[in-house]
């Protein structure tokens, strides 16, 4: 008898040993089910639809080649796209430098926490009261228009209108540099003052500073939070339908006229549309982890 | 010219530079709407839009609808997602990844096409609650789920979670002890600031109450701006001061007790 089967066969033990089955994955079943009923399940019926003719349900595939040869389709994505790279782009910028400014440019500590405040209304503060307020602003009888007019400036004299790309683009901003300043706040934090004195004492300049430490640190950060970013317009919907009444080509507003049932309308192509949104977003957030994993790399 | 003194004087009005910028930009639209909401009377500042505002029942009615949703939202969100983020923090890490890409799926589908993927599901039987507010509930909690998911995760990274559940087992507390009477209150300004950032996106969404018809203060303004000049702005000032003293209240509760400027950050996903 080896010592393995004495061991084994031992002494009577005062308790059988009870296999050990764990039931504490049941405490997650209130979320699966939730999320199943009310997302999961909702959202695949997506893909379904998608490929199913509207009217007699049987497969079909003519809204996916539609989409992909309707040049007015294309076009809304293409203006749903270039909106959400400008303001993704530019929001990116501007908030970076913004939380740059509030949490290393020396300013009052005060400075900050109010930012973060401001940034957690404004990056929250979107569709139609957002559209008013720009209204308010920036239409031909806006309150900065008539300041601009009385100072000999009119914009609407040189190409600018709030209803159409570009003042949609700078709608948007409102509520995409915020939403940068937080995301981006963390990884900030995460430079070390010890790197900037370091890259003194070996004689480096404020420009290779930043060319060869912070900056291919940050780089990682700032690519997945303009990615979601991108993601924050990509979907936006009230904001636009509000400030144009949907004159402007969106593909969220394409896909609201076509679900509503508008004349000419048909629910299958809006479902269709639906699924390129969520096949470019899904993209758009593969890349963001792709590059997440390289940031918490550095911030640890 | 070295770093420091970059930093020190050049950077210093840089930062200004860029602040004031970002304060210029953040409030001028506001001012500009409370401006024109002012301008109810002709050539007087007055605030009749607001009185107007107050006076209307269907403000009242539509506004308070709108909290009733948002706080529904935000206790359906707590007993849902407290215990499954509790849980996989305390036992079940290799649910993480799943759960995770789940809470951040609204991020990812539009609410449109949410929206209307909600209507086709449920406006047939036996699924057939498309007129109940229970649709329209769970829908917000949805929308609200990446907010209030990420910030409940971030409460419970700050806290000893494993030594707390330990310390009430040995002391004889039930599970449903430990989630609402230790767990929860160590965790409270985390859940605050998911709770507020819910209760914004609930006042602010449009897309849900109005597809799925139900009163709410959004589809509510929208409507009113087709009607009227001045009420929508001074609606519009009326719901900024609600969020913002909102954000002022997170701040606030969360001062002292360190991670209230943590959660907000993970709340703004």
């Amino acid at each position: 008898m080896t010592v393995k089967n004495i061991v084994e066969q031992g002494a009577p033990q005062a308790r059988p040993a009870s296999k050990k089955i764990s039931w504490t994955w049941l405490g997650l079943t209130p979320f699966f089910i939730f999320t199943f009923l009310f997302l999961l399940y909702p959202a695949s019926t997506l893909g379904v639809r998608s490929f199913q003719d509207s009217r007699t349900h049987v497969f079909t595939l003519k809204y996916v080649t539609q989409l992909l040869h309707d040049p007015y389709l294309l076009g809304a994505y293409w203006i749903s796209i270039k909106i959400s790279v400008i303001t993704a782009v530019g929001g990116g910028i501007f908030g970076f430098l913004l939380a740059y400014s509030a949490i290393r440019g020396g300013l009052p500590r005060f400075m900050r926490s109010s930012l973060m405040t401001f940034c957690g209304v404004a990056s929250n503060f979107a569709g139609v009261p957002l559209a008013f307020a720009f209204i308010a602003l920036l239409s031909p009888s806006g309150e900065l228009t008539k300041v601009l007019i009385a100072l000999g400036f009119n914009p609407y004299h040189h190409g600018f209108t709030l209803y159409t790309f570009w003042g949609l683009s700078i709608v948007y901003m409102y509520f995409q540099f915020p939403l940068m300043v937080l995301i981006i706040s963390p990884a900030i934090d995460g430079l070390r003052r010890e790197w900037v004195e370091a890259a003194e004492n070996l004689g480096a300049s404020p420009a290779q500073y930043w060319r060869y430490v912070a900056f291919p640190i940050l780089l990682p950060a700032i690519l997945g939070a303009v990615v979601l970013l991108f993601g924050n317009s990509f979907g936006a919907f009230a904001t636009a339908q509000a400030l144009t009444g949907g004159q402007i080509n969106l593909v969220t507003i394409v896909i609201g006229s076509q679900l509503r049932g508008d004349i000419l309308s048909d629910p299958g192509l809006g479902y269709a549309l639906a699924l390129g949104m969520v096949v470019i977003m899904a993209f758009a957030i593969i890349a963001r982890a792709l590059l997440q994993q390289r940031t918490e790399r550095w911030l640890r | 010219m070295n770093l420091t003194t970059v930093k020190k004087h050049g950077g210093k009005i840089w930062a200004w530079f860029w602040m004031i910028l970002g304060i210029l930009y953040f409030f001028l639209p506001l001012i500009a709407t409370f401006l024109f909401s002012l301008r109810a009377k002709l050539n007087v500042l007055s605030f009749t839009a607001y009185q107007h505002v107050f006076n209307d029942s269907n403000f009242v009615y539509n506004f308070s609808y709108s909290v009733l949703w948002g706080v529904l939202t935000i206790i359906v969100g707590v007993l849902i997602f407290v215990p499954t983020a509790y849980l996989i923090r305390l036992k079940l890490p290799q649910f993480r990844i799943p759960v995770e890409f789940i809470t951040m799926l609204p991020f990812v589908i539009p609410a449109i096409v949410y929206v209307f993927s909600l209507v086709r599901t449920f406006s047939q039987p036996p699924l057939l609650i498309v007129d109940s507010p229970v649709l329209l509930v769970a829908a917000y909690t949805v929308l609200s789920m990446p907010y209030m998911y990420s910030a409940i995760d971030t409460g419970l990274r700050a806290i000893d979670v494993r030594t707390l559940t330990e310390a009430g087992q040995s002391l004889g507390a039930g599970w449903g002890t430990i989630l609402f009477r230790i767990i929860l209150p160590n965790i409270r300004v985390a859940i605050l600031s998911g709770a507020f950032l819910s209760f914004a996106i609930v006042i602010g969404e449009l897309i849900l109450a109005q597809y799925l018809v139900k009163p709410a203060f959004a589809p509510y303004m929208t409507y009113l701006i087709q009607q009227k000049a001045y009420e929508p702005a001074a609606m519009a000032i009326i719901s900024f001061a609600l969020t913002w003293a909102a954000m002022g209240v997170i701040q606030f509760i969360g001062r002292g007790s360190g991670g209230g400027e943590q959660s907000q950050i993970a709340g703004g996903h």
